[in-house]
């Protein structure tokens, strides 16, 4: 017999002898807790390929997608298309981190746990928070946990978000919320401290979802003031140059962490960053590198206040999450190293004036405009003359890819995310292609 | 540069080489030194206004890119890894992880697609990833599928959601209040229905380590939610039961690597009568055999993160699925169990067997005999470090004290599963006629036993700032 698993190791001869050890025939003689009606079903699932022929059908596959780098691409968000370095997946891939289990024998484990750590330590650096998590599974469960943790800390049960948060942060905290029962309440930005009374948090995030800017300090000191918590969503890269959420009077922050160096693949894996203030480090979920000593005083790395975790607390612990993003946060701890202030600063720097030249040639195109009131960071809001959605159907015929609105009730529209690697060429692309597409929208109405 | 260094072996005088540590980021970092990997943008500054840029100091390390590679490299080869040896951790199926799976991943095709593409963008991987959820129901006899949940934990608070939304349609979700778990089960249970608001009903084990119907039976009433159970049980051993709700972790069974801690990917197979509740977006497949993301169904329970599941993940699920067929999937659990049951049979008689009857994927041993010659599970397991293996899992399931649960799964080779055998073995002797030194491993480890008691005292998260 030949092995259908192409990745076993058992030849005929070792099933034979392992069988004659165990004392039985067959495996079948292990299997009698298994009805005979249900043992060894038919599935109807399709027959094996060599590896040679699931390389070519998955590769036909991969070739139905259109990837952002076949052609202008301005679709952004949570998910954006960042440069990675070509080290990064060289060292986060390596077998001994891709093929590690969680770290729960830390003698042979230091590789992961340092990483981890330094991921923490990086991570805070960037957010100026003081303790960051190893990793949630992406921004929008990282949100619902953050507003888990605030209702834990101040017994309260609703919780206040803004509607220029991420679609998809929102409605994923409507779904946790419906879990233990939460209010919660979405309402704009501006209205925000409005509604601090009895919120267990306020969640803000800045840049907001269309990319402006949002004066997050007034926020906070309302949510304290009420007795409340202030949670901001965050990116990476705005940390740069935007006075970061520990310098603002928050408490938790959160957010996608893909642009760091892992690529946006439909969406997932990614990395929920996760950070807290110290005196919040036991209400916050998730696992929690620290540094320690072995038993010859050497210095090393463990899983810490595991307390909280549901390994060791069951229902009492702060959140059911195990399998986490690790390896997305030793990806991003890979990507900080390489890029260092200087590079993490040029690429928020490119996507920013990319983005402000772009917007001034589209907002001078007739019928155009910004539809932000205030000053924006590396994405835009275009009110067109077309309905945003209808705009971005026409673009695409071009293959340019733009997002239209963002499941924002009243605003449409289309939306830019620029970064370094939005080029001159592609930005030339979407003004001409906007131009050409609403002069026929004009002509057309005109001609009605 | 790290210093070589060497300790000597307490018991007989041997100076033996460890694995040199690595600095940290932080102590390696000079100014001036950071790469060049973006450049530009140095005008954007002024398009900030004032009040909203960075005061606050951003001392992140400056390091050359080939220090940072040495530096990974380094911190890589102080863990241990499937692809350097064998990983018994039961529970946790660390079987082989093929490398043509990573590869495709890694396509331009998968990796570089964004969620909020139009579908007629990315009509390969809807594709992919509506066969990947007819395989699945297939293989576990359900009726649909969502791809979505991240982890097996996230599956589970996920289908408890499904529950309740179930429920609730049906007008008990009211009073509809407690989650069946059993005692064996991984802890994520009982959190995930904390999660959901749920009271947790914890039932007893029976002598053969399968839930105890009496028990289970008392525990049920029209108050009750539903029963969460693995199946084989988290002690390797099978129960016959009907479910309506299945989660599998594709990062254990279909191969996909545990990326030390992360990602996995928890698909959700449900019967028919739960399928309105599923996650949106749901992957739907038009008359004209295109594919697109549906709109949100009335009953569904919403999003249950940004998009639609942990992608490069599932893409190597859907390749190790269609690398092995059927007659593959049937052979690698074949040949899981026959491994499981042969090194049960050469440890039986060298530890207790927690429940002696023949075991599906894993089995629990006993230190207890071990702990009365003064050696626990834990010793144990650091005394394989240095016979070169990774150790089992070491005091789960709960229910047996001192427990060792070891999973070989069906990729590691007979001379391999016979040499574990024999470190076991070898450990057991020792804690017969020289439990001391079993209480001193590991020696050969890059670190020797932590202190985790301190680290927990004093917490200490980060580096310092670099300077």
């Amino acid at each position: 017999m030949t092995n259908s698993n192409p990745y076993s190791p058992h030849t005929d001869a070792d099933r034979a002898a392992m069988l004659k050890r165990v004392g039985i025939k067959t495996v079948d003689e292990l299997l009698t807790a298994i009805p005979k009606d249900a043992l060894r079903p038919k599935l109807g699932l399709p027959g094996g390929m060599a590896e040679i022929e699931v390389q070519t059908h998955l590769e036909a596959l991969a070739a139905q997608n259109r990837p952002a780098g076949a052609g202008p691409f301005f679709i952004g968000g949570p998910v954006q298309r960042r440069y990675i370095p070509a080290a990064v997946p060289v060292l986060a891939l390596r077998g001994e981190f891709l093929t590690a289990y969680t770290p729960y024998q830390p003698e042979v484990s230091q590789g992961t746990l340092q990483a981890v750590f330094e991921y923490q330590s990086l991570m805070s650096e960037v957010l100026a928070m003081d303790v960051v998590n190893s990793s949630m599974y992406d921004g929008s469960t990282a949100v619902a946990e953050a507003a888990f943790m605030a209702v834990r800390a101040t017994g309260r049960k609703k919780v206040v978000v803004a509607r220029e948060v991420f679609y998809q942060f929102r409605h994923t905290l409507r779904t946790y919320a419906r879990g233990p029962g939460l209010e919660v309440l979405e309402v704009p930005t501006r209205d925000l401290v409005a509604n601090a009374e009895g919120a267990a948090c306020l969640i803000v995030q800045h840049p907001d979802s269309f990319g402006a800017l949002v004066d997050v300090r007034p926020i906070a000191q309302a949510a304290h003031a009420a007795g409340g918590l202030c949670v901001q969503v965050t990116e990476p890269h705005a940390n740069a140059l935007l006075e970061p959420p520990g310098a603002l009077g928050v408490d938790i922050a959160v957010g996608e962490g893909q642009p760091l160096g892992i690529p946006m693949s439909l969406g997932g894996p990614h990395l929920g960053i996760f950070a807290a203030r110290e005196a919040l480090v036991r209400q916050m979920p998730g696992r929690l590198v620290g540094e320690t000593k072995d038993a010859r005083g050497t210095r090393g790395f463990v899983n810490t206040l595991q307390t909280r975790e549901q390994h060791i607390r069951r229902e009492k612990a702060t959140s059911n999450i195990c399998t986490n993003e690790a390896l997305a946060a030793i990806t991003a701890a890979t990507y900080l190293a390489l890029m260092g202030p200087t590079g993490l600063r040029a690429a928020a720097r490119t996507g920013v004036a990319k983005a402000h030249a772009l917007a001034a040639r589209l907002a001078a195109i007739p019928g155009c405009a910004i539809a932000l009131d205030g000053p924006f960071f590396d994405r835009f809001q275009l009110r067109t003359p077309l309905p945003g959605r209808d705009l971005k159907h026409a673009l695409a015929k071009v293959n340019v890819l733009v997002d239209d609105g963002l499941h924002h009730e009243e605003r449409d529209g289309i939306v830019i995310q620029c970064t370094e690697m939005t080029s001159d060429s592609d930005a030339d692309a979407l003004v001409s292609a906007v131009e050409r597409i609403t002069a026929g929208a004009r002509e057309a109405v005109t001609a009605r | 540069m790290t210093a070589i260094r060497t300790q000597v072996v307490p018991e007989s005088g041997v100076k033996t080489a460890l694995p040199a540590l690595e600095p940290l980021l932080s102590e390696i970092h000079q100014a001036g030194r950071a790469g060049r990997h973006v450049r530009g943008g140095e005008d954007a500054d002024a398009l900030i206004p004032k009040e909203f840029r960075r005061r606050a100091s951003l001392d992140l390390p400056e390091i050359s890119e080939p220090q940072v590679v040495r530096h990974f490299t380094h911190l890589a080869q102080l863990n241990y890894a499937v692809d350097t040896g064998m990983y018994p951790l039961g529970s946790c199926t660390m079987k082989y992880n093929p490398k043509v799976n990573d590869r495709i991943a890694s396509l331009a095709g998968f990796a570089d697609i964004h969620p909020r593409q139009d579908d007629d963008t990315i009509q390969g991987a809807l594709r992919l990833l509506f066969e990947l959820e007819q395989l699945l129901v297939k293989l576990t006899g359900m009726d649909a599928a969502t791809l979505q949940p991240a982890a097996g934990a996230h599956a589970e608070f996920t289908a408890l959601l499904v529950f309740k939304a179930y429920h609730s349609k049906r007008g008990d979700g009211a009073k509809r209040h407690r989650v069946i778990v059993p005692d064996t089960a991984h802890g994520t249970n009982p959190a995930s229905a904390a999660m959901c608001g749920f009271e947790v009903t914890t039932v007893k084990s029976d002598a053969n380590g399968n839930i105890d119907l009496a028990s289970l039976k008392a525990a049920l009433g029209d108050d009750v939610v539903g029963l969460m159970l693995t199946n084989p049980n988290t002690l390797g051993l099978f129960e016959e039961l009907g479910f309506d709700c299945i989660h599998i972790n594709v990062h254990k069974t279909f191969s996909t690597p545990h990326g030390a801690g992360g990602p996995g990917a928890g698909p959700l197979c449900v019967k028919a009568k739960l399928e309105p509740f599923l996650p949106h977006p749901r992957i739907i497949r038009d008359t004209d055999g295109s594919y697109r993301r549906g709109p949100m169904p009335p009953d569904s329970i919403g999003r249950v993160r940004s998009f639609f599941g942990n992608f490069g993940v599932l893409v190597r699920a859907y390749t190790y699925m269609r690398t092995l067929g059927e007659e593959g999937l049937a052979e690698a659990s074949n040949d899981a169990i026959l491994a499981a049951n042969y090194l049960l049979a050469q440890l039986r008689d060298s530890y207790d067997v927690a429940f002696d009857r023949p075991c599906m994927h894993e089995f629990v041993l006993s230190a207890s005999r071990q702990r009365r010659q003064g050696v626990s599970a834990l010793d144990v397991a650091k005394a394989l470090i240095d016979e070169g293996f990774h150790p089992p899992t070491v005091y789960f399931p709960l229910v047996v004290p001192e427990s060792l649960m070891i999973e070989p799964t069906e990729t590691e080779p007979r001379e391999t599963l016979d040499a574990f055998a024999a470190a076991m073995i070898r450990i057991a002797e020792r804690a017969k006629t020289d439990s001391a030194s079993v209480k001193a491993a590991p020696l050969h480890a890059p670190l020797a036993r932590l202190d985790e008691v301190s680290a927990a005292r004093y917490p200490k998260l980060k580096w310092q700032r670099p300077t």
